[in-house]
């Protein structure tokens, strides 16, 4: 038996099936995360079923992939039931879409979720009114703290079993009358929605529907738009809002018979918003809250990475002295099999596991909407949303997540350009050159600058961008999800999900990189490699020596510091650096090719293309941005 | 009127929507239906979105979609 989860975004949807599938859904406090289809066998009833846990949607209308590919998957009999998740604090909503799921006659149960919610509302529910009503089983559930859900898959299996079809729902008279025309002229008609379900579809207009029926039968072609015309005619909207319209006030009908309101308790939570998007206070928060946030992922990164590293140099230090000669190839390769895993152990993961669990509490109690809300007017002047002002954000302290959250971008055209900018933001790794390099021996104004410097750049390259890609997205549509308490389930399964991203993915290619730059410098080809970088190191005044710790620093952008200490012979830069080029080679630093890592999550989430295209414009914008430093450089220095 | 011309913290009814097809779809989608009544919540400053609530539910409109969206006062 194969059991279809089905819910709007927001209805917990995903929570419901993580607690019986374990680690395989990413869920979400900002609308339309689950964007693919994830499977899981679960046992009932000493029965093994598969659980789809489909996309969220707000409606079946097909007017997006995500829509089309539900109606399809649910029409095609790969399901035996569905189980529509409903948020019982917005039950006339989720109705609304059961309305439309009543009529694909697919046999179904109702998990009402959320009954916390509801009840902090002061909403009374009628289940068993609800359940008459539709004809089909109610099951009222919470599914973050686990209840219900072994009722909800009990009845679900059931109703499977008898495939138990709901009561079918009523239009106006005027709209059964064409339905039932249409379903008289469509009676030849083969396709693999009911005819009912299939004449309101085309009633409605659903583009694809449509085109597939006009293929099979060009004459219904006239008199499907004259019955639009003439509903359009009667009612003054068009009809695919009239159905709609009719189906929300079924809805809201269904929800005013079964609903009890009672008094609202205001709570906490209901203020929140007065604070925290508060025109002056709510900008004062949004600091704070990401002061904090950073602090907490430093202090405890910085906390780990530091014995961490340090157990690796001893390792280090240990190989080689098995070794007579420490510089023969075996060691060499052996050091930078070690190097490899140190980086993704000592330096990536101490940051990236309390970024990804704070980052995850923030997104679950659903305060990223609001920083899209606060900061969308902001964003509008260097041509982007507000949403995209949370993978800037995050690439402050590591690129690798901040390119992974550009995932909550719908607009394909966002998502790319957000990317973009986010490898451009100095990470944790780039401050320590900032900071080791400049503000060490030219003062903590100086760094200050150089982070000034790289947000102008930033703005600028947003606006270069937005003016070259053109916007086609009409504006701003955002839920604000309630403001929930994150549980430690659902933070640590989806903190757990991504930190596995990175360890299969990009951290074996990071060891493997690491392992041919080891071979490379063994060949001594450092001299080459001086000499493919001097074009560069000459333009920018450094010298040439610098062209193998940028070549590493593509590894890990920390190298290009330690590496450079080795290159140039001193770690006392003071010695072998003037000024200006150290301020020009850390700006260079700054903006120039993305870390390994990174390059491989853009290209996992958006493609090579993409990833090379980033690649040829970081070099330009950093070899732009090195050249003007240096100049404004020359004039204080 | 517009959204944006509603007064704030006012309880007001959805006319229409004057605007493409595509954003027409995502309103309805989140229950913003001629006769739905909204409620219009805050401001962000500087000409950023407008928050409304629709029956419970928070949802942030940029100005142009709020401009283009016909409400009368109940």
């Amino acid at each position: 038996m194969r059991i279809g989860l089905i819910g709007q975004p927001n209805c917990g949807k995903s929570t419901l099936f993580n607690q019986v599938a374990g680690y395989k859904a990413e869920t979400g406090n900002f609308s339309g995360t689950t964007v693919t289809f994830t499977e899981s066998k679960v046992r009932v009833v000493g029965d093994v079923v598969d659980v789809v846990d489909l996309p969220g949607t707000y409606s079946l209308a097909g007017t997006n992939p995500a829509e089309r590919e539900v109606i399809k998957y649910m029409t095609s009999n790969q399901v035996d039931l569905v189980v529509n998740v409903i948020d019982a604090s917005h039950l006339s909503y989720g109705l609304a879409m059961t309305a439309e799921l009543i009529e694909l006659e697919v046999p179904m149960v109702i998990a009402l979720n959320m009954m916390d919610e509801a009840d902090r509302m002061g909403i009374r529910i009628d289940v068993k009114a609800l359940e008459e009503l539709l004809g089909v089983p109610v099951v009222p559930m919470i599914a973050s703290k686990g209840r219900g859900i072994q009722q909800l898959f009990t009845q679900a299996y059931h109703v499977g079993q008898h495939q138990q079809l709901p009561n079918q729902t009523r239009y106006s008279k005027d709209i059964e009358r064409y339905l039932e025309m249409l379903q008289n002229d469509l009676r030849d008609v083969k396709y693999q929605l009911n005819s009912r379900a299939l004449a309101v579809k085309l009633l409605e207009g659903d583009q694809e529907i449509t085109s597939d029926i006009i293929r099979q039968k060009p004459e219904i072609e006239p008199t499907l738009t004259k019955m639009r015309e003439s509903l359009q005619d009667e009612r003054g909207q068009t009809a695919d809002w009239v159905i709609n319209g009719e189906r929300s006030g079924l809805a809201d009908n269904f929800a005013k018979q079964v609903i009890k309101q009672g008094k609202r308790h205001i709570s906490f939570r209901d203020r929140l918003d007065d604070v925290l998007l508060h025109p002056f206070f709510g900008y004062i928060f949004l600091i704070l809250i990401l002061y904090i946030f950073f602090e907490l992922v430093y202090s405890i990164g910085g906390l780990l990475e530091t014995p961490l590293m340090d157990l690796f140099t001893e390792m280090e230090t240990w190989l080689l002295a098995l070794f007579s000669n420490p510089g023969a190839f075996l060691p060499q390769i052996l050091i930078a099999l070690i190097q490899g895993v140190s980086g993704g152990i000592a330096i990536v993961l101490p940051y990236l596991v309390p970024f990804l669990i704070g980052l995850g509490i923030l997104e679950d109690i659903g305060y990223l909407p609001r920083v899209a809300f606060l900061m969308d007017a902001l964003m509008h002047k260097i041509g982007l949303h507000g949403k995209s002002i949370v993978p800037l954000i995050l690439g402050f302290g590591c690129n690798v997540p901040a390119i992974m959250s550009t995932r909550i971008l719908e607009d394909k055209r966002e998502r790319f350009i957000s990317a973009a900018l986010a490898t451009m933001v100095p990470c944790a790794a780039r401050l320590s050159v900032v900071f080791g390099l400049v503000a060490f021996y030219l003062g903590p104004v100086v760094a200050l600058a150089i982070y000034l410097f790289n947000l102008f750049v930033i703005s600028l390259t947003a606006k270069i961008l937005s003016r070259i890609v053109k916007d086609e997205s009409p504006g701003l549509i955002l839920e604000m999800p309630v403001y929930r308490v994150p549980t430690v389930r659902t933070v640590s399964n989806k903190a757990w999900w991504r930190i596995r991203e990175f360890i299969v993915e990009a951290w074996p290619l990071l060891i493997a990189g690491s392992v041919v730059l080891a071979i490379l410098n063994y060949f001594d080809v450092s001299k080459f490699l001086n000499l493919l970088v001097y074009p560069l190191s000459w333009i920018l005044g450094l010298p040439k020596e610098v062209g193998v710790p940028l070549i590493f620093g593509i590894l890990r952008k920390e190298l290009s510091l330690v590496m450079l200490g080795q290159a140039l012979g001193s770690m006392d830069f003071i010695t072998v650096l003037t000024p200006v080029q150290m301020i020009t080679y850390t700006v260079f630093v700054v903006f120039y090719i993305p870390c390994l890592a990174t390059m491989l999550v853009i290209k996992k989430e958006l493609g090579s293309k993409f990833m090379l295209q980033i690649v040829g414009m970081t070099t330009f914008i950093a070899t732009i941005a090195g050249l003007l430093a240096r100049g404004v450089a020359e004039i204080f220095y | 009127m517009s959204i944006l011309d509603a007064p704030k913290g006012k309880t007001v009814k959805i006319i229409g929507y004057k605007g493409g097809r595509g954003v027409g779809q995502k309103l309805r989608q989140l229950g913003l239906f001629p006769g739905r009544k909204i409620v219009i919540l805050r401001y962000a400053p500087l000409g950023g979105p407008v928050m409304i609530d629709a029956q419970g539910r928070s949802v942030a409109l940029g100005r142009g979609i709020a401009s283009r969206v016909e409400v009368e006062v109940v």
